[in-house]
C-alpha cells in the first residue's frame, strides 16, 4: 500500500514519504544520483537547470532550521523556485485546516510540497489529497518517518564504508520518539547491513521493537562492541518530565557517547548524529568534534541527497528538464 | 389491529430454544405464537420468508445517534433509519451527547425525537457523573425516573477510584445497571493505536492492553465490594477476557460486550494511516482477537454490539492521530456477525442470541425474543444475499467504515417494530 502511493506504475519515485516499501535498487539509485550531485558544491557555479520553472513549497508545520535550509539549498541548486512557509505560526493557527492550506497552495500551481509536520501520517495524508501532478516529500512526520535524513545518513555511511554488506550499526538513544531511527532502521535493513542494534533503556524503545528488525540492548559497552557505525540520537529535554528518564546526567552516564565507550567499537568506526547535538547529554564534545565524527559531513551530504530525491520525484512526474 | 403471518421462514429464537422452519403469528402488535398457528388465527397480511431467517429484532448496546449536539455527523432520524435497515429494533444511546445525558431534560428531548422518528426504543444511558466530568455524581434517580436504562461515564475518565466506588454504591441503591468502559487514562495517554508492532512501525502513540485490563480489574474489585451490577462495554484484549472469566467463575454479577469490528479486524489490517481504522479501544493483535472470539463462544462475553459512531467527513480527514475515533457500524453488524458463523467460529443460534436475548437480558428488557405476548420486534434477513457497502445501500449519515466498497453477505429484508413493517428492502418491491 505504501509502495503503491509512493511509486508510479513504472516503479519510479513519485512521492517520498517513507523508506518502507522501497527496494534496494531504488535506494541505491538515490545514492548514486546524489553522488553525481555531491561534487557540484565545489564548483564555481553550483547550479543545474533540472527543475527550472518548477515551484517547490516547503511546508513546515513544525520548526526546523537545518532541514528547511538544506531543502531550500537543494531546490535552489536545481534551479527551482522555492517558497518556504512556516505554518506553525501561520494559517493553521488561524483555524485553517491542513487540507485547506494544501488546496490553497495547489491553486497557485506549485509542483512539489516538502512537508514537515508534528503528527505521524501527515505526509501520507497530504500525498493522498493533493492533485496528481504534485510530488510530496516527507521532511519528517511525527514519530513516523524522516526518510531524506535516513538517506543522507546512508550516503555518509557508504562514503566511508563503501558497502553495506557485513556492517554492524548501533543506534543509541531515544528510539521510541525518533522518526529518524525508524527510517534509518528500514534503510539499513533494505540495503543489507549485517546487524542493527538499538541501545536505550526500555522506556525509550518502542513496543515489540524486535519486529522492526533490530537487536535491542540496554548496555553501551556490550552494544558498541565491534560496531562499524555509531548513530547517536538527540534527546529531547521534555523526556525528563514524563518519567522516561531520571536526569540528563544519568542518561549521559549510561548512554552518552564518550571516548572511552567508543573504544569498544571498531577502530575505524564512524560516529553520526542527525543534529542538533546536545553536548554532554548524548555525546561528549571530544567525540562530536573528534576524528571519528562525520556529523558535519552528514549536513553537507544533506543537500546532494535532497537534490537527488527531488529531481527523481519530479522526473517521474514528467517534469524534470 | 392487523393479524400478520410470517411463513416459510427459518425461525431462530434462541431465548425459546427455537431453531426450525415454520411460522410466526402476530396480532395487535404482539407475538401470538411461533411454529404453530392458533385455530382462530386468520392472517390479514402474509409475509413470505422463503429462504430467509426470522429472528427477534436486534438489541444494540451502544449506538451513537449524534443528537443532540453533533448533528453534522448524524441525527436521531438518520441513525434510527440506519438501525431499522440493519434489523436493530432497540438500542442504547451512550450519554456523551452534547449536552450530555445528565439531566431529565435531555432524556425528554431524546424521547420526543425518538417518537417523532417512529423509533420509540432508544434507551438513553444516563451520565454517571455530572457533565461526565468524573467528579460529582449525577442525579441518577431523576435520570432513572425520566427513563434512563443504565448509567455510564461513556469514554470519559473518572477522577479516582473512590468516585467509582460511590457511583457503584449509589447506582445499585436505585437498581441501575452501571456500564463501564475500562480505560486507565494515565496509561492510554494520547494513544491512538494498539501498542504493538504496527504502532511501533508507524510511530503512532500506543495504548497498552494493560490500560484496559487494569481498569477492568479495579472495576471488578469494586463491584465485588459494593455488590453493584456492572456491565463492561467493548472489551478488546486477552487480559480483559481472562479477568472477566475469573470473575464470572467466582460468581460475580458481571456481563460484557464486544464491538463487532474487534472480532474481525486486527492491528495488521490497518492500511497505513487510514483513519477508518482509528477506533477506541484500538484494533489489537491476532491473539487478542482469538481470545475475544473464544470468549464469545464460551459465554465470557455476553453480547455483540455495533459501537456505531457515525462521523462527518472532516472528522476523518487529517493525520491519523488527529482524526476522531469510531466506525459507522450499524449496517455491517449483521453481515459481520454472519461471517463469524460462516467461518465456523460460532453457531448461528448463539450468534443471534448475542445480538438479541443476551443484550435484552443485560438491560432487563422484555424484548430480544419471539415470546408470545412480547411486542413483535422482528428481523427477517436473507443469509445468502450479497450487497456492496456503498452510498446507494447505506442509510447512516456517516460513511466511516473500513468496509466501504466491499461486498458483504447477509442482508435484512424486513424489520418489524411492534408488528408494524417499518423497513422493507427496496429491491424486493
Amino acid at each position: 500500500m505504501t509502495r503503491h502511493i509512493q511509486l508510479t506504475e513504472q516503479g519510479k519515485l513519485k512521492h517520498f514519504l517513507t523508506i518502507e516499501g522501497l527496494d534496494k535498487e531504488l535506494l541505491t539509485e538515490i545514492l548514486d544520483t546524489a553522488e553525481s550531485f555531491a561534487g557540484m558544491s565545489e564548483h564555481q557555479v553550483k547550479k543545474v537547470p533540472l527543475l527550472r520553472g518548477k515551484t517547490i513549497v516547503n511546508l513546515f508545520f513544525e520548526n526546523s532550521t537545518r532541514t528547511r535550509t538544506t531543502f531550500e539549498l537543494a531546490a535552489t541548486r536545481l534551479s527551482a523556485d522555492v517558497l518556504s512557509m512556516n505554518i506553525a505560526t501561520s494559517a493553521t493557527s488561524k483555524g485553517e485546516s491542513l487540507l485547506d492550506t494544501i488546496h490553497n497552495l495547489e491553486a497557485m500551481h506549485v509542483d512539489m510540497f516538502v512537508v514537515r509536520h508534528a503528527l505521524s501520517g501527515a505526509a501520507h495524508f497530504i500525498a493522498q489529497h493533493t492533485a496528481p501532478h504534485i510530488s510530496v516529500i516527507n521532511a519528517g512526520d511525527g514519530q513516523h518517518a524522516h526518510p531524506t535524513q535516513a538517506m543522507l545518513d546512508m550516503f555518509t555511511i557508504r562514503q566511508h564504508k563503501k558497502q553495506f554488506e557485513g556492517l554492524k550499526v548501533a543506534i543509541v538513544g531515544d528510539i521510541l520518539h525518533s522518526r529518524v531511527a525508524r527510517s534509518q532502521i528500514l534503510a539499513l535493513n533494505t540495503l543489507g547491513v549485517a546487524e542493527v542494534r538499538v541501545i536505550a533503556p526500555k522506556t525509550l524503545l518502542p513496543a515489540q521493537v524486535k519486529t522492526m528488525g533490530v537487536i535491542p540492548m540496554h548496555d553501551m559497552d556490550e552494544g558498541l562492541n565491534d560496531v562499524d557505525v555509531v548513530i547517536m540520537l538527540r534527546l529531547q529535554k521534555e523526556r525528563m518530565n514524563s518519567a522516561f528518564l531520571p536526569s540528563e546526567s544519568e542518561f549521559f552516564r549510561c548512554f552518552g557517547l564518550t571516548e572511552a565507550k567508543l573504544k569498544r567499537a571498531k577502530a575505524d568506526a564512524i560516529v553520526m548524529h542527525p543534529g542538533p547535538i546536545n553536548r554532554g547529554v548524548e555525546i561528549a564534545s571530544s567525540v562530536a568534534d573528534g576524528p571519528q565524527s562525520v556529523i558535519l559531513q552528514q549536513v553537507s551530504n544533506g543537500v546532494a541527497v535532497r537534490m537527488a530525491i527531488m529531481s527523481m520525484a519530479m522526473h517521474s512526474q514528467g517534469g524534470a528538464a | 389491529m392487523t393479524k400478520i403471518l410470517i411463513k416459510n421462514g427459518h425461525i431462530i429464537d434462541p431465548a425459546n430454544n427455537i431453531d426450525a422452519n415454520g411460522i410466526v403469528c402476530i396480532a395487535d402488535g404482539n407475538i401470538v405464537s411461533v411454529l404453530e398457528q392458533a385455530a382462530d388465527f386468520t392472517a390479514e397480511q402474509i409475509i413470505d420468508a422463503s429462504g430467509q431467517i426470522v429472528c427477534p429484532g436486534f438489541v444494540d448496546l451502544s449506538v451513537r445517534l449524534r443528537e443532540p449536539g453533533q448533528t453534522q455527523k448524524g441525527n436521531i432520524l438518520s441513525e434510527t433509519r440506519a438501525a431499522l435497515s440493519a434489523g436493530v429494533t432497540s438500542l442504547c444511546l451512550p450519554p456523551d451527547t452534547k449536552p450530555c445525558i445528565d439531566s431529565p431534560a435531555v432524556v425528554e428531548f431524546i424521547k420526543d425525537k425518538a417518537e417523532k422518528a417512529d423509533y420509540p426504543q432508544i434507551h438513553s444511558i444516563g451520565a454517571l457523573t455530572q457533565r461526565l466530568a468524573g467528579s460529582e455524581l449525577s442525579a441518577m434517580f431523576a435520570l432513572k425516573q425520566a427513563g434512563c436504562i443504565a448509567v455510564s461515564n461513556a469514554s470519559e475518565p473518572l477522577g479516582n477510584l473512590l468516585i467509582l466506588r460511590r457511583a457503584m454504591e449509589y447506582s445499585s441503591s436505585h437498581d441501575l445497571l452501571l456500564m463501564f468502559r475500562a480505560n486507565e487514562a494515565a496509561l492510554s495517554g494520547k494513544g491512538c493505536a494498539h501498542e504493538g508492532a504496527v504502532a511501533s512501525r508507524y510511530g503512532l502513540p500506543g495504548i497498552p492492553e494493560a490500560a484496559e485490563s487494569i481498569a477492568l480489574a479495579q472495576c471488578l474489585e469494586l463491584a465485588e465490594l459494593t455488590g453493584c451490577r456492572v456491565h463492561i462495554s467493548q472489551i478488546s484484549c486477552k487480559q480483559s477476557v481472562i479477568k472477566l472469566q475469573q470473575a464470572k467463575k467466582y460468581g460475580l454479577n458481571v456481563t460484557a460486550d464486544v464491538a463487532i469490528h474487534q472480532l474481525h479486524l486486527t492491528e495488521d489490517n490497518i492500511t497505513p494511516f487510514d483513519s477508518n481504522y482509528h477506533v477506541l479501544p484500538p484494533l489489537r493483535s491476532a491473539i487478542d482477537r482469538q481470545y475475544l472470539r473464544e470468549a464469545l463462544v464460551n459465554g465470557t462475553i455476553d453480547a455483540i454490539c455495533s459501537d456505531h459512531q457515525p462521523h462527518d467527513l472532516d472528522a476523518k480527514l487529517g493525520a491519523f492521530p488527529e482524526t476522531e475515533a469510531g466506525v459507522a457500524a450499524l449496517e455491517t453488524l449483521l453481515p459481520l456477525t454472519l461471517a463469524l458463523t460462516q467461518q465456523h467460529r460460532i453457531g448461528l443460534s448463539q450468534a443471534i442470541a448475542s445480538l438479541t436475548c443476551k443484550p435484552a437480558q443485560i438491560l432487563g428488557l422484555a424484548t430480544g425474543a419471539l415470546t408470545p405476548g412480547y411486542a413483535a420486534d422482528v428481523c427477517i434477513f436473507d443469509p445468502q444475499a450479497s450487497w456492496q457497502v456503498n452510498r446507494d445501500n447505506w442509510h447512516s449519515a456517516g460513511c466511516n467504515t473500513p468496509y466501504w466498497q466491499q461486498t458483504l453477505t447477509g442482508r435484512v429484508t424486513h424489520t418489524l417494530l411492534a408488528g408494524k413493517t417499518v423497513y422493507r428492502l427496496a429491491e424486493l418491491s
